[in-house]
């Protein structure tokens, strides 16, 4: 775009991208939400037209009444969510955000059953615990990346798989944690719980508070400090950043490392959730299946535009439409069709951006148009600048690296 | 000798899907796409093919018969499925890695869908019997007869066919010229009259159909013609990736790459029948993880002097220099 324009327009230009792109990001996630529901609507019509308005009903507005769980259930994709997100920001996708996930549970799970702790720390060295599993599940795609050069994508689906299989297998292993006869393992004692925050008719507690808190200390990270810089500087332009001084391979081994505390974190949260029926409390099965809740967190980070704020409302959307979901199987649907819209939504965010781009630029050709008749509104528009200050810091980092 | 015999017969259908995944992946790949969606790809061959074995299963249509004709519908499947890959990444330019984890996650989600709302299970049961016990005339070959043709599927003798017709079609032909040309330098290509983008929108549709058919291959393989959402086909459309590179993008290599996987996943499930092993104590788990630890190790070993072509996974742009 720079390009069509002459070097005397170039400020100007500069000002109105900016203007733009928080908005743009919003529109392409809208977009693909759209599309995504649109496309689930279509399957419920063709799976059986007579209930698909009472079920696409409860999809959109079943949420409504149950916010406590639509809290409880974005806690884990919130940090998954940060996870991919984080990732993203320096240029890397972290698809083994399940396996960190699910190795961060068993690192907890053992803290929880086989540490003899006072009450008041023993849930907080548990939650420790999560995050250094993560980390260490983080760290191995990370070390090949950086040292070897494997592509990390591949890499972490393996580790997923290998993590799936070794947690299950210490698990069934383990009998201080696992009862055989019900093929999951025991409650967690009631010290370690996490706190609930006490709204009826739902788990909700306080991980849903840390998690947010560790997304508002990641947005600060990424904006404020010069490490978190550097990581956005590598993923724009990888050789421009080394150029620069900037060291690429310990930032990448950093960023996986980091993107792994948070997936573990997320596993930690999830499994020392209190469960409303005394006495009890969320279990884990050793079924040889990969977490989900890895893969929807990449979901989450692409509705979020990898922005650690944008991600907290979309890991909320997320949830919103999964507790809609469920409750359309009162109709007849299985909440399957979730998944189905989700994938959908991720396929359409791929490229929303660009299909939001092309509409961009019909919109700035008429700015520039109308800004032709009416010049002396530059003073108004540099205001709007201001308030978005952190895309402009944002865009003159995109601007160094290239 | 017979535990060597056992090994082979069992290594040989489990290669096969892996073999022609790999296949597909390498022509998307030599043609300038990098296709992480093959999972979704298998999947959707696999339930295809279940579904058509599902239908015609009481028709009186003998198994390998059937076996055919649902290699044919898994085929058109899989290709049709690929044409989300070829538009969001070959029209729409967008991020092909994320495109083909959406396809991924896309397939099990149907499958559950729609086998709990038609058929109140997890996946699809069908009771074509596939295996063959000893193929006429060929399996009386000595040594050769019983490694080869003694308890197979046919898909083992279509899957070496198939390798040979993918060797030929990429060497060969001027097809095969030009897609490799696409992969390696896509406006050299471009400056010579080749349509890139078509050449890449049939680099998917390939990948397509050999993945829809492996998925295939690996229900009847290996989960007796059935598939389920759960357990879909176990990582094998990304251990394909890895046999792939492995091979570093070509066919004869690859089908080593493919023994060598299989070789490793077999031997996880039959620990119980080779006596040295089984003395071992080794938890079979550890075995289970054997060939996901073994591709990144491979990965490791393969990617300083890696052969991948230049251009993949970077949309081509006519206007860019």
């Amino acid at each position: 775009m720079q390009d069509k324009n002459g070097m005397n327009s170039k400020t100007k230009e500069k000002k109105k991208i900016s203007d733009i792109k928080g908005f743009s990001s919003f529109t392409s996630a809208l977009m693909a939400i759209v599309v995504g529901l649109l496309f689930g609507f279509i399957v419920m019509l063709l799976a059986n037209p007579n209930n698909a308005v009472a079920g696409f009903r409860y999809v959109l507005l079943g949420g409504l009444g149950r916010f406590g769980d639509v809290l409880y259930f974005a806690t884990p994709i919130l940090m998954t969510g940060l996870s991919v997100a984080f990732a993203f920001k320096m240029g890397l996708f972290n698809i083994g955000a399940s396996g960190q996930y699910t190795m961060g549970m068993f690192f907890t799970l053992y803290v929880a059953f086989m540490f003899n702790l006072p009450p008041s720390i023993h849930w907080i060295v548990a939650i420790l615990a999560g995050m250094i599993g993560g980390m260490l599940w983080g760290f191995i795609p990370g070390i090949f990346k950086s040292l070897l050069n494997v592509n990390e994508v591949i890499t972490s689906i393996m580790t997923n798989y290998i993590g799936m299989y070794l947690v299950d297998m210490l698990i069934r292993s383990n009998e201080a944690m696992y009862i055989p006869s019900m093929t999951r393992t025991k409650y967690i004692p009631q010290q370690v719980q996490i706190r609930s925050l006490g709204i009826a008719g739902s788990n909700v507690n306080f991980g849903v508070i840390f998690a947010i808190l560790i997304a508002i200390l990641l947005y600060v990270v990424l904006q404020k400090t010069t490490f978190g810089y550097e990581l956005k500087a590598t993923g724009y332009n990888k050789h421009a950043a080394e150029y620069a001084g900037m060291n690429g391979k310990r930032n990448i081994i950093l960023t996986m490392v980091i993107a792994g505390a948070l997936s573990g974190l997320g596993g930690a949260f999830a499994i020392l959730a209190p469960s409303e029926i005394i006495g009890s409390s969320m279990t884990y099965e050793p079924i040889n299946v990969i977490a989900a809740n890895g893969f929807n967190g990449i979901a989450v980070a692409l509705l979020g535009n990898s922005h650690p704020i944008g991600t907290i409302f979309s890991a909320l959307f997320i949830s919103y439409i999964q507790r809609g979901g469920t409750l359309a199987s009162l109709v007849g649907y299985k909440p399957e069709i979730i998944d189905l819209v989700i994938a959908v939504i991720i396929y359409f965010s791929a490229f929303a951006a660009i299909m939001s781009s092309g509409i961009r630029r019909i919109f700035s050709n008429r700015r520039e148009k109308e800004s032709l008749i009416t010049e002396p509104q530059i003073g108004e528009s540099s205001e709007n600048v201001d308030s978005g200050g952190n895309d402009e810091i944002e865009k003159n980092t995109n601007k160094e690296a290239e | 000798m017979d535990t060597f015999y056992y090994l082979v017969q069992n290594m040989l259908p489990v290669s096969i899907p892996l073999l022609l995944v790999a296949l597909g992946g390498m022509f998307t790949e030599r043609s300038g796409v990098i296709n992480i969606g093959l999972e979704g790809t298998m999947l959707t061959g696999a339930f295809a093919g279940a579904l058509f074995a599902f239908a015609v299963q009481g028709s009186g249509l003998s198994p390998n018969m059937i076996l055919l004709l649902g290699m044919i519908v898994a085929a058109i499947a899989g290709a049709i499925f690929a044409q989300l890959l070829s538009f969001a990444a070959v029209t729409m330019k967008a991020n092909q890695v994320i495109v083909g984890t959406a396809m991924n996650m896309m397939m099990p989600a149907l499958i559950l869908l729609v086998s709990k709302m038609f058929f109140n299970s997890d996946g699809i049961t069908t009771n074509v019997r596939y295996f063959i016990r000893k193929v006429p005339v060929l399996g009386d070959i000595p040594v050769i007869g019983d490694l080869f043709f003694k308890n197979t599927y046919l898909t083992v003798m279509i899957g070496f066919l198939i390798l040979i017709i993918s060797t030929i079609v990429l060497y060969k032909t001027k097809f095969g010229l030009r897609l490799r040309a696409c992969g390696e330098h896509p406006h050299a290509a471009d400056s010579v009259g080749i349509n890139v983008s078509k050449m890449r929108y049939i680099g998917v549709t390939i990948s397509g159909i050999l993945g829809g058919i492996g998925g295939y291959f690996y229900s009847v393989g290996i989960t007796d013609g059935n598939i389920n959402g759960h357990n879909g086909v176990a990582g094998f459309g990304f251990l394909a990736l890895a046999v792939m590179i492995f091979g570093q993008w070509q066919p004869i290599k690859i089908m080593f790459a493919a023994l060598f996987f299989a070789f490793l996943r077999t031997l996880a499930y039959s620990i119980p029948l080779i006596p040295f092993l089984a003395n071992l104590n080794i938890p079979t788990d550890y075995y289970k993880m054997m060939p996901y630890v073994a591709t990144i190790i491979v990965l490791a070993l393969t990617s300083k002097n890696s052969r991948a072509p230049k251009a993949e996974g970077i949309p081509f742009d006519k206007a860019q220099r």
